[in-house]
Formats: structure tokens, sequence, C-alpha cells
């Protein structure tokens, strides 16, 4: 008989205070209990985390990847955005 | 991540081969950019990944057998503990590695169904038998460190998945093999028996360990295409010669007689070793090598024997959810 498919589950991991929680891996469980205590054993093995989100995967909405030029280009054209774009004489020092 | 959730378009295109896709694809290769799951990927290459990391998953759970075999009878508190951990990082590898395959579409399930079928390879190297104490020695130092050697160029391999999950599990492999190791050093600096032992058993493994690189280059059959997509950095006979070169030197120290007589060092310091028995890297492979058979019962039963927890729990889950349905009614 075949396995039946067990749910899947996003890990999220944060490491330090002050970090923001990371992706770090997906697991099957059957609930979110289980999966926490899963993320635990499998992905905090030493001491590489302070706190575990763990989300099911059918609850991410990805981007497109065959879209990602229209989806990021409005950024990439605008370099008026970032500090480098700007001019400051030297003699005003560091800004 | 996607199997189940954001491959959701699967089926159309991905069995079909384009040669416009196909040249784009490899262009992104040649740029060192990595491939992630949602990419166009040929056909083939998604075909020889998930071979490829799935074997190496199954590879990982197969291979907590050998020194499973030791937990009961480890000589002190302080090598239990290790090998407990070591063994448990197996399992993790094995679950990492499992879940970087799913990406590719093909669930666990049916990946570990092909595998207790007998469809699916693991490393020879888990179909011998560890006979005594200093085989969890040579393991650690020799089969891991083999391992070390093979997986540090997947670390940068173009599938995204996979060379992440080979990062996590190099940190980790550093471990195994030290403490292996520190093993072979302690026997070797023992009585007479002990360092008896400890020849004994890297008598027994280093042909076997050096057949975990694969077959020569010119007979490599996956070698040409898995270069040309950057899933193979380096062939199989050169990682070979790196690990030789790697443990003569270790053997030294440690006071060992490789079991080659006809290995010598040439005039730019590698180290040449002898003929290795092909035959019966061939045999293994086939399903006769001494363990084929007990491995296979082993993770079929252990699978089997875990069915009812499998089920309980899903049991459990689809209860918690049908009451919040009926709560949320109320």
């Amino acid at each position: 008989m075949a396995t039946p498919n067990i749910p899947l589950w996003e890990v999220f991991i944060r490491s330090r205070n002050g970090l923001a929680h990371k992706h770090v891996g997906s697991l099957h469980a059957t609930d979110a209990t289980l999966a926490l205590q899963a993320a635990r054993d499998i992905y905090t093995r030493r001491g590489e985390g302070l706190s575990i989100w763990v989300v099911p995967s059918s609850a991410i909405t990805a981007s497109d990847p065959s879209e990602k030029g229209m989806m990021f280009e409005p950024a990439e054209s605008k370099i008026y955005r970032h500090p480098t774009f700007y001019d400051v004489p030297e003699e005003v020092g560091h800004m | 991540m996607y199997t189940q959730a954001l491959n959701s378009s699967e089926g159309e295109d991905r069995n079909i081969e384009d040669a416009a896709r196909a040249a784009q694809f490899q262009a992104r290769i040649d740029a060192d950019e990595r491939i992630e799951p949602n990419d166009w990927m040929p056909a083939a290459y998604r075909k020889t990944l998930t071979r490829q990391i799935s074997q190496h998953a199954h590879s990982e759970i197969v291979g907590m057998l050998p020194e499973g075999n030791w937990i009961t009878r480890a000589p002190s508190l302080r090598r239990k503990v290790a090998l407990l951990a070591k063994v448990q990082d197996e399992c993790g590898h094995g679950l990492y590695l499992y879940a970087a395959a799913e990406t590719l579409g093909s669930s666990r399930e049916e990946l570990v169904d092909l595998m207790l079928a007998g469809k699916a390879k693991y490393s020879s190297i888990f179909n011998y038998p560890t006979l005594t104490w200093a085989d969890i020695g040579t393991i650690g130092w020799l089969v891991d460190g083999a391992a070390i050697m093979n997986q540090i160029p997947l670390c940068r391999c173009s599938y995204g998945p996979y060379a992440r999950a080979m990062i996590r599990v190099c940190k980790e492999e550093s471990f195994h093999q030290r403490q292996g190791f520190e093993i072979m050093l302690t026997l070797c600096r023992g009585t007479d028996e002990q360092k008896a032992m400890a020849q004994d058993a890297l008598n027994r493994w280093w042909w076997p360990v050096l057949m975990m690189f694969g077959p020569p280059d010119q007979v490599s059959q996956h070698s040409d295409t898995s270069t040309k997509w950057k899933i193979k950095r380096f062939s199989n006979d050169e990682l070979r010669q790196k690990f030789v070169d790697a443990t003569v030197p270790q053997a030294q120290f440690l006071g060992l007689t490789i079991p080659d007589p006809g290995m010598k060092q040439n005039v730019d310091g590698n180290w040449e070793y002898s003929a290795i028995d092909w035959e019966e890297f061939k045999q293994v492979l086939a399903g006769n090598g001494p363990c084929n058979r007990d491995r296979l019962a082993a993770r079929r039963k252990a699978h089997e024997d875990g069915g009812w927890v499998r089920e309980a729990a899903m049991a459990y889950a689809e209860k918690r959810r049908q009451r919040s349905a009926l709560q949320a009614a109320e």
C-alpha cells in the first residue's frame, strides 16, 4: 500500500534576539504541535534558535518566477531611491 | 517546500523538452546562477536531481543502521551520547535531503516507497557489516570523511535547495569525522588487541570506502551532463585521489597500515593506489553485498511498525479539524 501524504510545513527560526525569523527548510507533520516538535529536532540540534515558527506550506502565496521581470523592474529603474544617487561635497564630511 | 503547495501548476510543461528554454537554462547555469524550484528546468535535469538527491537521502537513512547497531554496546557513556547524536544527525540529513528532493515535485512518501520496494539505490557502503567497535571509529573517520569530500563541492551545486541542504549537512559531518578519528586514536594508543582491532576494521573498510566515489571516470554514466549542469564539479577519480592524499598521513599518524601493499607516493606527492575491484562494487550495487537484504528488511520493518503512529496522528489531526469546524459553526 502506498504511504499516505502527511501535510508539509515551512520552518522559520530566529537565531538570536534582534534578528528576524528566517526560513530554514520544511518538514512533514500531521498538526502544528507535532510540526513544532519536529522542527526543534530537525533544525535546532545545535542551539541554532531561540524561537520557531511553523507555517503550513499550503498557506504561502508566492510570486511567480516567470513574472519576476515585471514584478521587480519598477524597483530597479529608480536609482534615485539610493543614497549614492546624491552628491554631497567632500568638505561636508560623512552624511 | 513546494510539492503540495507552490508547484500547483504541475503537469503540462514539466515533461516537455524545449530547445529555446533549454538554451536559456544552460546560460543561467553557465553564469553561475542558482536554479530554484519553480524555475523552468529541462525534464532530464529534474529527473537526474530527483534521483541523486533521493538516493542521497536514502543513504543517510539506511546509514543509521550499521551505526545504530553499536549504540547499546558503546564502550562508555561519552561514546554512547556521541554516537546517539551522530545517528540522530544522519536522520536529520535524510530529512533535509528528502525536503530538497520534494521541491522537484515527487513527494517524500513516493520516494521512500521506491526505496522500500528496492527500486531506488542508496550508497553501497552501508551494505557492509559493523563487526566490532573499531568499525564505528572507521566509519566516522573514513566513510564520513569520504562523504565530506563528495559533499563539499555539492554546497555549490546549481540547484538551490540541494546546495542549501548540503551546507547544513557539511557543517554537521565535521563532528562525525572527528569523533571517528578520536575513537581510532584511542584504540591505536590502547592495548595490542585494541590496535589490532583498529587495523582489522581499516582492512575491511578501505576498499569499499574508495568505491564510495563511484566508478572510474572513463565508465561513469552520469558524469557528463551532471558536469555541464554544475551538479557535479569534480570527477569521481579527482575526489577519490583527494581523499586518499588526505587520508594516508592520518593513517600514518595512527600507526595503521593501509591495506594496499602496492601504494606509493608519486613525484607530485599524490598517493597512487592499486586497482579497485569494481566487480565487488557491481555485486554490492546489484543487491549481493553482505547486508543488502538485512538493510532493506530493517527499513521495511521500521516503516511498517511506524504505520500505526502515522495513522493515529492523521486521525487525531482530522478529529481536531472537525471539532474546530463544529465550534466555528455554533
